[in-house]
């Protein structure tokens, strides 16, 4: 023991120093936690993967519609469980193909889709009561999920029973990924707008998925991500509950989305301390009794971040690492990253490579097999308690500086992310961080066994055509006439949904429904800081 | 050109409707702290807007960030609007997610330099500052 003096210090990007040993010393007055209980830090079901394994839905989506329902079609074909849309930058941004802004973007980076005609070739054949679908989308995502809604009732799946997740979670946006549309103010009421539409028409539908994850891509710590994360869930709560609505409603359809690279043990800890923070804040702050309004429920994994140019199919054992922490953590749904996808949209043969990551962690080396196999390790433990306070310690700031939406509208939470990428860069370039293939293990590499999705202009000009033709045919007179009621609808502070749906379902384009909401509500004006 | 206090003028611009901008910010903190005077645009702007900022500001580089992949529609746009607005000998600069076979498309283009994620921030320094002091030196 007495050589422990001389080690050299383990310190976690969140801060946490971590001891060359940990005893039952580490945690005397430790409550019995169960799983499946208050407050869930083991995980939100008794019997977890046993009974249920986690969703694999890894990110998809590319080009036109009938283009992504073929890489939909391979997933499924090859036993994945959910689906994870990915939508072009047009879509996200509230614009549609035959927009100037869109040139060059459309069906890029992710499925183009100007009408509910385009939702419906994208879902043709593949059954939505069996295959959870999960839309990433948030600054029109009004548009998108009652796109997703009225495809759904014109397939006979009544929305009282519907599931599916949307990622939805503007104030993310603001802080890193940047599809922001409105000012933050009407942004956040727009989630909440679908919150209470959903409640109360769907309720089975998850409208909300709260990302720690791009705050964290964008720089902030593991305990930052959780912090800021819990702080937004809790903005939408505080709306939601303004307007009058019982917060067992709505709460279980909020969950989160979490970022996994860098120190394993660190990711595992912040997931488990992020669980029991949230039902505390759900049951002492908000009053939530329902035990679904206290669970955390989460995707892990994807870890984008963590990935390297260098020495490219290094990225496959750090998705096989992240994937076992995101289980080790217990998350509920999981999706990686590709080993290509610092270059490129992930190729078939690359997605499969996720896949089968986790089927053989699922099916093969038995991570299954127990609930939380790390519950009781006197490291573990302990490192969870002294996360947990360090989270409460982020969240008291944050409180105490005005609120997580006050602090994302002035810049200041992305000032500080932004410095922390800063210093960690520096960090890796002067090779006081070690990231293998890039500081250190170094090699030259001639050419990297990558291979480029190809963009294909012409599926981009079929887009354009399809748009015009479906302008051209569908009933002028009631598009004019819903997208009129939604402006009323905006204008007066109504929940903007079932104006919305109206508009959809008369085949208004993405680019119309947010056009009439940017009328109202003005355009976002972004603090420029670096 | 460089101004009165003789710092080298950047502008780091985000053309089109890709969001990342974690490197835009980390290239305009490394060439601010290497001393030189750096605009920002925020992201979404039109290759006009860009060039517009670029004439306004009076900028020796201009830098563009894509991550998307819409890197070479972008370059046509810019280039074009570089040209109406007097600036097609600006020393133009690309950074981002850019594959290597994509890179002599924009060299013809006119893009001086290129950085793709993953560069040492010294070599882009050195690179602006050894392209400014060239173009300054009178002929």
């Amino acid at each position: 023991m007495s050589q422990n003096k001389t080690l050299p210090s383990v310190v976690w990007e969140s801060g946490l120093v971590v001891k060359p040993v940990y005893t039952a010393a580490d945690r005397p007055a430790a409550p019995p936690e169960e799983p499946g209980a208050y407050p869930y830090t083991r995980g939100i079901h008794p019997t977890m993967y046993r009974e249920r394994p986690w969703t694999m839905r890894q990110y998809a989506g590319f080009g036109t519609a009938a283009e992504t329902r073929e890489r939909f079609r391979y997933l499924i074909d090859h036993g994945q469980t959910g689906l994870n849309v990915a939508f072009d930058l047009p879509t996200q941004c509230g614009l549609d193909s035959d927009d100037p802004m869109a040139e060059g973007e459309v069906g890029r980076v992710g499925m183009a889709v100007d009408t509910l005609a385009d939702m419906e070739e994208a879902f043709l054949g593949i059954p939505l009561d069996e295959i959870s679908v999960s839309l990433t989308i948030n600054g029109s995502a009004v548009a998108i999920m009652a796109m997703f809604f009225a495809l759904a009732r014109k397939r006979g799946y009544p929305l009282a029973a519907l599931r599916g997740t949307a990622q939805n979670d503007i104030l993310k946006e603001f802080v890193g990924r940047g599809t922001w549309i409105f000012p933050v103010e009407p942004s956040v009421k727009l989630v909440v707008d679908t919150m209470e539409f959903c409640a109360r028409h769907v309720p089975r539908y998850s409208p909300v998925s709260v990302c720690g994850y791009h705050i964290r891509e964008s720089g902030a710590t593991p305990a930052q991500e959780v912090a800021y994360g819990l702080a937004i869930a809790s903005a939408y709560v505080e709306r939601a509950l303004a307007r009058g609505l019982p917060v067992d409603d709505f709460a279980s359809g909020i969950s989160f989305n979490f970022d996994v690279h860098g120190n394993l043990w660190e990711q595992v800890v912040k997931l488990r301390a992020g669980r029991r923070k949230w039902a505390k804040i759900m049951r002492e702050r908000f009053g939530a009794q329902n035990p679904r309004s206290l669970q955390l429920r989460m995707i892990a994994g994807g870890g984008g971040g963590g990935l390297t140019i260098e020495q490219p199919e290094n990225n496959i054992v750090r998705g096989a690492y992240y994937a076992l922490a995101s289980a080790l953590a217990g998350t509920q749904t999981m999706a990686l990253c590709c080993y290509d996808e610092a270059y490129t949209i992930p190729s078939e043969h690359s997605a499969r490579l996720a896949l089968r990551t986790m089927q053989i962690l699922m099916h093969e080396v038995g991570a299954c097999d127990t609930v939380d196999p790390l519950g009781g390790s006197y490291f573990i433990e302990s490192a969870t308690d002294a996360m947990e306070q360090l989270i409460d310690r982020i969240l008291a700031d944050v409180a105490a500086d005005g609120g997580i939406v006050q602090a994302i509208a002035e810049g200041r939470i992305q000032a500080q992310v932004n410095l922390q990428a800063y210093e960690l860069e520096k960090k890796l370039r002067a090779g006081e961080t070690p990231k293998v293939g890039v500081n250190c293990f170094v090699e030259q590499e001639a050419e990297r066994p990558v291979e480029l999705h190809p963009y294909r202009e012409e599926e981009a000009g079929k887009q354009v055509a399809r748009l015009a033709q479906q302008r051209r045919e569908r009933d002028a007179a009631a598009v004019k006439r819903t997208l009129g009621v939604l402006r009323e609808a905006a204008t007066r502070g109504d929940n903007v949904m079932p104006a919305v749906m109206d508009a959809v379902e008369a085949y208004a384009t993405v680019g119309e429904i947010c056009g009439e909401l940017r009328a109202v509500f003005g355009a976002y004006q972004e603090p420029i800081r670096f | 050109m460089t101004t009165a206090t003789g710092k080298i003028r950047v502008l780091v611009a985000k053309p089109g409707l890709d969001g990342h901008d974690v490197g835009a910010k980390l290239v305009c903190r490394a060439l601010s702290e290497a001393g030189m005077e750096v605009i920002y645009t925020g992201l979404r702007q039109s290759p006009a807007a860009i060039a517009r900022a670029a004439a306004q500001e009076d900028v020796d580089v201009v830098g563009l960030s894509i991550l998307s992949g819409a890197h070479l529609p972008l370059c046509r746009m810019v280039k074009e609007r570089l040209k109406a607005e007097g600036l097609a000998d600006v020393l133009w600069l690309v950074g981002g997610n850019i594959p290597a076979r994509d890179h002599a498309a924009l060299k013809e283009l006119g893009v001086s330099g290129i950085f793709p994620t993953g560069s040492p921030f010294d070599a882009l320094v050195a690179f602006v500052r050894a392209h400014v002091a060239r173009e300054l030196q009178p002929s």
